[in-house]
Formats: structure tokens, sequence, C-alpha cells
């Protein structure tokens, strides 16, 4: 036992498998691509008239919801691949998909607040959208509480896949909560804004080449990039797992 | 060789109303707290007459929904505490019947409770509930809540933490339902046009259907192991 | 007795919870008819070895045939032929005992009238004809012991599983419980039969299969070594 402790450090070490060139390709040019759109929002887009500089965090804001959009998306491609074939590496990108949704939706959360604060004159308000997005986040960190009390590997797996596809249902009420309860104060960029809306602009010429870029960006490559390397963490992380339960075993 | 999915619907629905009319777990404790919750929210929320107009159907559903939510725990965990889950997934029986024939037992004790509601907050609060529309609203409402429940609910009882989880993972998840029946609720009491709350009334029976058709079709992986 | 057919094969049967192996490749085949008492220290593995057999839980890998019929994948099938007599009784404590039989020969599909002959049979045979009428919940563990029997055979399963039976029980209702299992035998089915305690295997059971660490340690005729070999394999 005292030698073996001894040689542990060495064996401890786990040799996963190098970064794929595809994911090392993929970072540089998320990246790089982040760097782009934010010298195109924070740079070349004009200055909105009425809102002045801090419009400009509408270029990170509303792309970020769409990053957890995707995130979340890909949760419910994993749960259905998961409980359809049952391999573990579905259920790994249901549960990076949440983490990182959950991560993207407080980027958004965050910034709509300090954009409400100079516009609505508060960082919150229970405005229907507001509100539902809140929803989103809690139902997406019940995920991760529901996640931590199921002992068993297995049912651990095929519950939170059921859960990842059930929750997702709070992405699409947050996208359409217009259409529920119209009388929200909230923007909408695309498509006619309520009429209570405050604080709308013009998607001018400006805003539009700021704000395609940042949202296709948000929309698939930092969500994926993201998301692989966790999965890969995951996977490292299991890896761990074994080997200390091989350790306790012996 | 498969026993006929109706037959066992039939055998679990009428199991569960038997034990139910004897021992009266799950309702008399639903509708005890179901009264003290009205009770609590129109001290809380000061409800005068102008008030309770806007108010009593947030009050109505968030008080069925918790309520709910005892019943569902309930009623599973008495599936769990014996271990007769697993005696009913022994015998050749689809899964659905199962969540069938649990769903069915969830909706019919929760929708006591909700009849039970309206005539005691009409004479409460001074505004009449007990209109056809309200009650086809909660119909469609605590069907829609209770196919939700009954699929978590059976995740939750097989967790370490039990009964604690369910309002977690539930809650969220019937947002729909509750905004919906709430805004459907509140236009009919408003005296609002039709057109006004139809729209709500509709939505609430489509995502109900949905639902529906998810929590059957992913029942099965929640009881396997 | 043992007409040499095969009710159960199990090949390479392993499960796995989370990180932790239960079973190792466990490799067997039980003959129609008999009576294998299965024998290990407690977490050797012979509770997840009933409920992989039962259906209620999938193998990790390997594959179980019971009555020629491919588990899981036909599990429907197999649940017909089977019977589980759990740690837990399975009952409803809020029903009476005919209710519960009532319950259990619905979901199997047994019709009215053969279902109503066969409680009146199963009751007086467990000893509950008097109390038929009372609440599970009044019930002391050996009645339940011997309900929990009966609701097991109702649908009268070529395979009864039986975990632990003798836990909990008094002498006289031991003896009784090896009454019917007696009877279960010589009606033709199979019994597997776990236990921990050696002095409890029925004088009927024929084969002793005994589990150590997951894997199996001991497999053999009851009688052809004596019972001290049985044990230290057992318990190894």
């Amino acid at each position: 036992m005292a030698d073996k402790a001894k040689s542990l450090p060495g064996e401890l070490r786990i040799e996963g498998p190098p970064q794929p060139r595809a994911l090392r390709l993929l970072t540089v040019v998320t990246v790089l691509g982040f760097a782009a759109t934010l010298v195109l929002g924070l740079g070349l887009a004009g200055v909105d008239i009425q809102q002045g500089e801090i419009q400009r965090i509408f270029y990170i804001h509303m792309p970020s919801f769409f990053g957890a959009f995707t995130a979340f998306g890909l949760t419910v491609a994993g749960g259905l691949l998961y409980l359809a074939r049952k391999s573990e590496k579905w259920d790994r990108i249901a549960l990076a998909g949440v983490e990182v949704g959950l991560a993207f939706s407080l980027i958004n959360l965050l910034t709509g607040a300090i954009w409400a604060r100079p516009i609505w004159n508060t960082w919150w308000t229970w405005d229907p959208r507001l509100t539902s997005a809140a929803i989103m986040c809690l139902t997406y960190a019940a995920y991760l509480m529901l996640r931590a009390g199921i002992e068993d590997a297995g049912r651990r797996r095929a519950f939170m896949s059921v859960y990842g596809i059930l929750a997702f249902v709070t992405v699409l009420i947050t996208l359409f909560i217009i259409r529920i309860v119209p009388e929200t104060i909230h923007p909408m960029i695309v498509g006619a804004s309520p009429q209570k809306a405050q604080g709308s602009f013009e998607a001018t010429s400006g805003v539009v080449i700021a704000l395609i870029p940042s949202l296709l960006l948000w929309l698939t490559l930092m969500p994926i990039t993201i998301i692989w390397h966790r999965v890969r963490l995951e996977e490292r992380m299991e890896a761990l797992h074994r080997l200390k339960m091989q350790a306790l075993s012996e | 060789m498969k026993t006929p999915f109706v037959k066992c619907v039939a055998a679990i629905l009428s199991k569960d109303l038997r034990a139910e009319i004897r021992a009266r777990e799950l309702v008399s404790v639903m509708a005890l707290f179901s009264l003290l919750s009205v009770l609590v929210f129109s001290f809380a929320l000061e409800l005068d007459r102008g008030a309770r107009e806007e108010a009593v159907s947030g009050v109505l559903w968030v008080t069925l929904i918790f309520a709910s939510l005892l019943g569902f725990n309930r009623s599973m965990a008495q599936e769990r505490e014996q271990g007769n889950l697993d005696s009913m997934l022994l015998a050749p029986v689809s899964r659905a019947a199962i969540y069938v024939g649990k769903l069915l037992g969830n909706f019919i004790f929760t929708l006591i409770v909700g009849l039970v509601m309206l005539p005691l907050m009409t004479v409460l609060y001074g505004l009449d509930l007990l209109d056809g529309w309200v009650i086809l609203t909660m119909v469609v409402g605590i069907f829609g809540f209770a196919s939700i429940g009954t699929l978590l609910a059976t995740m939750t009882v097989q967790t370490r933490a039990r009964e604690a989880l369910l309002p977690i993972a539930m809650l969220p998840i019937v947002l729909p339902f509750l905004l919906t029946a709430a805004r459907a609720t509140k236009g009919i009491l408003s005296g609002a046009p039709a057109a006004e709350w139809q729209g709500p009334l509709g939505m609430l029976g489509a995502i109900c259907v949905i639902y529906l058709a998810l929590c059957l079709l992913l029942y099965e992986y929640v009881l396997e192991e | 007795m043992n007409d040499a057919r095969p009710i159960i094969e199990a090949e390479n049967l392993s499960k796995v919870y989370g990180s932790l192996p239960v079973l190792r490749s466990l490799s067997f085949t039980v003959w129609r008819g008999e009576f294998v008492a299965l024998l290990g220290a407690n977490g050797s593995g012979k509770t997840t070895l009933l409920r992989l057999l039962s259906g209620l839980s999938k193998p990790t890998t390997g594959a179980i045939r019971i009555g020629g019929w491919e588990m899981p994948r036909e599990a429907m099938a197999v649940r017909a032929q089977i019977g589980l007599v759990a740690h837990q009784p399975l009952l409803y404590e809020n029903l009476t005992a005919r209710e519960n039989l009532d319950f259990y020969g619905k979901l199997y599909g047994i019709e009215r009238d053969e279902r109503e002959r066969r409680i009146k049979e199963l009751l007086i045979a467990a000893g509950l004809r008097k109390r038929r009428d009372s609440l599970v919940r009044s019930f002391s563990r050996g009645m339940k012991q011997r309900l929990s029997i009966a609701r097991a055979t109702l649908h009268q399963p070529d395979v009864l599983l039986l975990d632990e039976p003798y836990s909990g029980l008094d002498q006289a209702a031991a003896e009784r419980l090896d009454g019917m299992l007696a009877a279960t035998i010589a009606e033709g089915r199979t019994i597997i039969m776990s236990t921990h305690q050696l002095e409890r295997i029925p004088p009927t059971a024929g084969r002793a299969l005994a589990l150590s660490r997951g894997r199996i340690s001991f497999d053999d005729a009851i009688g052809s070594r004596n019972m001290s070999e049985i044990y230290r394999f057992a318990s190894a």
C-alpha cells in the first residue's frame, strides 16, 4: 500500500486524447470572430441618436440569448439521442449544453440589466419577458440541482435527458411570450415592437452591420466551441472518477 | 400476452380511488392546504374589492399548483414506499398505461380540490367564480399540470432528496399552464368579450395536448434502471 | 422432477452501478422444475441478480433467456412467466388482502371468474381467508410475506424468484413458507430463492449457487457436499 501511494502521482495523470485539429481551428476562428464583432459593435457601428453609447450593449445582449437557444437546443438533441442510443456521449453534450446555455443566459440578463438602468431607469422590472427569461434560468439551475440529486448514473442520464427535453419549453416561452402576454415594454428588433415598448431603436445599416455578424457568431460558433471543450472536460472528469473508484476498490 | 391498455389504466385508477376513499390522504391534505393558502393570500395581499378582481385568478392558480405538488408527491410516494412501483413494472403492462392510470388519479383528486375552491372563493371574495367557462379552464389546466406533475413526481421520488425536488423541477415547467390559465380565468371573470380570453384558453388546450404527447413518449424512460 | 429443459440461461451477465461492478460475468443455466438456493453474504449481488432475472433492471452486458425469450428485448413475454417476492412486500397498505390480489390479477390480465377462483384458493393456502377483508396495514410481517407470495404466484408463473423470504419470520411462519414452496415445486415450477442463512435452506432445495463479490463461487447439487463446505464457499 505504501509504495503504491508513492507511485500514485505519476499514475493519476490522465492522458486524454489530444485536442482534435477541428476543435483547435474552431477555437481560433471563434476567438478571432468574437474580436471582430467587438470591433464592429464598439467601433464601426455608429452611435445611436437617442440612446447613445449604451445601445451598443445590444450587440452582445440579443446574440447571447440566441447562443443560449442553440446550447439548450443541443441539450434537447443530446437528450433525444441518449434515450434512443443510450450512449453516454450524448448525455455529456446535453449537460454541457445546459451549463453553457445557463452561462449565456446569465450574460443576457446581466447585459439587459446594465442597459435597462439608464434607459428604463431601473435594473430590473417584472416585465413578462424579463420574468420568463429569469424562469428559464431557474429551470436550468433546477436541472443541475436535480442532476446532483440522482445517484445512480444510468438513471441520472435517462432522467436528465427527459428533463432537458421538457425544460426547453421555457426557452420557447421566452421567445414567444410577447404573443401570449402582449403588454411587454421589451423592444423587439425583429418584427414590429409592441406599442408599449420603451427603448426601441431603428435597425439602421450601421446596426445591421454590427448585429448580424455577432448574432451569427453567438448562434453557432460560440456555443459549439465551448460545448465541445466542456464535453472534453467531462470526459476527463469521468476518467478521473473511474481511476478513483479503481484505487478505492483495490 | 400483454394486458390490454384500457384494463390496466382502469385497474390502476380504481385502485387509487379505492385507497383514497378509504384513507383520504391526498384530497384532504390538498383541500386544507388550498383553504389556508387562499386565506393567507387574502391577508398578505390585503385584497380589497378592486384588487381582488385583478388578483383572484392568480391566487386560484398558484394555490392549485402548490396544492397539486403535495398531492402528486404523496401519490407517487405511496407507490414507492412499499416498492409497489416495482410490482407494477413486473406485470406485463405497457409503461404508458401506468402513466395514464396515475395521471387520471392525480387529475381527479386535484380537480375535486379545485371544484371545492370555486364556491369557497366565491363566498370569500364576493366574485362569481361558478362559471361554466371557468370550470372548463380548470379542467383543462389541471389536466395539463397533472400530466407534467405525474411524470416529474415519478422521477423525483426515485432521487435522494425525494419530496424536496418536485417543486423545483415542476414549477418552471408548468409555467405555460399558469400563464394561459390565469389569463383566461381573469378575462372570464372581468366579463371581457370572449375574443379576449378564448385565445389563451385555446392555447392552454394546445399546450396541454403537446405536453401529454411528450410525457406519454418519455414516461418509460423515467422507470428504467 | 428434472426434465432437463433449461428455463433460465444467463450468459456473461454483468451489472455495473455507476462505476461499481456488482455482478461480474455470470454464466449459468437453471433447469425446469429446479429449486435453486442462491447463497452469499450481504452485498454479494444476490438482489441484483434477482432484479435482472425479473426484468426490473437491465444487465450492463450479457444476455438472459427465460423460457426461450430474449431479455430485455422480449421482456413483455417474460414478465407473465415470472413472479417475484422481493425484500419489500409490494403490497398496498390501504387496500385489503383481497383488493391487493384483485389489483395484481387485473394487471396480469386474468379474467374475472378465473381471478376470483385463484384469489380464493391462494388466500386459503396462505392461511389468510379470515383476514381477507382486513387492510394490509394491520398485517404482521409473516402475514404480509404470505400475501406477498400469493401475489407473486397469482398468475401461475413458471419461475418464482424470492429474495430473502425468511428474514423476519418466526419458526411457525418459516415452516409454513417451507410448505408453500414445496407445493410450488410439486406443481412443476422453478424456484430461485436467495438467503444468507444456510440453516434456512429448505429441504426441497436441490441445488446451491453461491455468489461472492459478484462471481459464482460455488454451484452444485446440495447433498453432494456437506453443508460446511457450501458455507465456506458462500462466505468467501
